[in-house]
């Protein structure tokens, strides 16, 4: 399993990076996606360009109510840095639950969602969580939500040469409950399903709530339906179960080796169900 | 098309001209002579080839090895000290963590970085920590007790 030869460039700016990338050159970041397909020979770039040198990739900083994570952080940073556990307990917990630490001591943020795997762990809580991604290419800079970004199975908004830079979530708010609840893949760690909540109560009715999930279809989606059923309801079980229940609503669920459509389906309504339970438990 | 690189292993400076889509795993095997990193899958599944790069395990069947370049690599080779084994070595041997050995030098640099960052692990974060590495032969509780003995005899 020897990949096809390549050159292979380390940038040490944005715009080197974004200008060797502009003939059908690839990015490489953790390397978690696309080397192995270059050892299949199912990606066979001409030009790698690796990141790692490209300045303020690696950035984790809070402003305006935002936490911006830089295309660069690693999964492991992700989870384990006391700013990102604190400001956004949703994406430290889609970021823990990724493979083992292996791959997240080298996997990125930035390499997950431009990878856009229909089973990733991130979409979901970027859905849930209203994302705003911001994308640099040759002609400047530009910003997209997550909505619009996650286009497909393997596909997404960004154009032949651009790089995502920069990933926005909002800072959790107090009292606002959140849970990302996977049926793993158990060989891969990716999700058959992923279900990312977030909910928060007011004077006993939910007054908000997120629903983001990978795995079911091609491309993750925000559950409008179910937000929409839950919303002034108590949120007791049975208002749980009854918004769960349409969380698969007009998607065409996957079909593979691992899991039928029809219990995709089913999966996404017990985990849809189990995150809202336990968000609407730490809701406040 | 080859490029040289200059990376630390086991604490000593290597200089090599390689081809860019040279694994780290066949450049420490083949070009530095270092075998005990182990190739089981060659899949990025199974984490016998697992080493560290600047302190992170890593599986370096999934990097190039020009990646390294610059940095910092310890393989199973690195641990003992003056002929004194890593405790985690001495463990795996007293508790049987072992059995063919083919799993254990990817087993050891898992657990390795596990102790660094959890000094006193239960026995879900070892399985946690171990979860990229897979063995065939021991059904992990051995595994599981000799991460223990080595928590326990490092933090003494
Ligand atoms: C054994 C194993 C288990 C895994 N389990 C899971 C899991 O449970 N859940 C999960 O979500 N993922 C899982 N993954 C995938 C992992 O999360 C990868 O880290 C991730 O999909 C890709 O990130 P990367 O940084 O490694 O990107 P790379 O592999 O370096 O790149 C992936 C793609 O994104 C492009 N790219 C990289 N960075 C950028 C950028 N900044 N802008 C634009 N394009 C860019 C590359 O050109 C390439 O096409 C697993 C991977 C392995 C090997
Ligand atoms: S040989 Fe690298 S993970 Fe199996
Ligand atoms: S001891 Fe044989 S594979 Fe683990």
């Amino acid at each position: 399993m020897i990949a096809q030869n390549f050159e292979y460039e380390t940038p040490s700016t944005l715009e080197e990076a974004l200008e060797l990338l502009a003939d059908g050159a690839k990015a490489l970041a953790g390397g978690m996606s696309l080397i192995p397909l270059m050892k299949l020979r199912l990606a066979v770039p001409e030009r790698v360009v690796d990141l790692r040198r490209v300045p303020g990739l690696n950035s984790i900083r809070v402003a305006e109510g935002q936490l911006h994570i830089g295309a660069m952080v690693t999964h492991y940073e992700l989870e384990s840095t006391p700013l990102v556990r604190r400001s956004s307990p949703l994406l430290a917990a889609a970021a823990a639950s990724i493979g083992d630490v292996q791959v997240r001591n080298l996997g990125t943020l930035g390499g997950s969602i431009a990878h856009a795997d229909p089973a990733a762990d991130y979409p979901a809580a970027l859905q849930a969580l209203e994302a705003v991604i911001r994308i640099a290419g040759k002609g400047g800079e530009r910003a997209v939500s997550a909505a619009e970004f996650f286009v497909d199975t393997f596909t997404t908004a960004l154009e032949p040469g651009e790089l995502v830079v920069e990933v926005s979530v909002p800072v959790e708010a107090a009292g606002t409950g959140v849970r990302y609840e996977k049926c793993e893949q158990l060989a891969s760690g990716f999700a058959l399903v992923g279900v990312a909540a977030r909910v928060a109560k007011k004077g006993g009715k939910v007054s908000m709530a997120r629903v983001g999930v990978t795995g079911l279809a091609g491309s993750s989606y925000r559950a409008k339906n179910v937000e929409a059923l839950l919303e002034g309801t108590t949120g007791s079980a049975q208002d749980v179960t009854r918004a769960a229940a349409a969380v698969a609503e007009g998607k065409e669920a996957n079909s593979d080796i691992h899991a039928s459509a029809d219990y995709r389906a089913h999966l996404a309504r017990v985990y849809t169900a189990r995150a809202l339970r336990a968000a609407l438990g730490t809701a406040g | 098309m080859k490029r040289s690189i200059t990376l630390q292993i086991n604490g000593k400076t290597h200089t090599d001209e390689v081809e860019p889509r040279l694994l780290l795993i066949h450049y420490l095997r083949e070009v530095a002579g270092l075998t005990g990193p182990h190739i089981g899958c060659e899949t990025s599944l199974c984490g016998a080839c697992t080493v560290t790069v600047d302190g992170k395990a890593v599986k370096s069947c999934t990097m190039f090895a020009v990646q390294a370049d610059g940095r910092d690599v310890v393989t199973i080779e690195g641990l003992a000290s003056n002929g004194d084994l890593h405790p985690l070595q001495t463990a795996f041997w007293e508790e049987h963590g072992a059995q063919c050995g083919y799993c254990t030098p990817g087993m050891i640099m898992a657990s390795k970085q596990l102790l660094e960052r959890i000094p006193h692990p239960g026995e879900e974060e070892i399985r946690h920590g171990v979860k990229g590495n897979l063995c065939r032969c021991t059904g992990y509780q051995h595994i599981v007790n000799a991460v223990k003995a080595a928590a326990a005899k490092m933090g003494a």
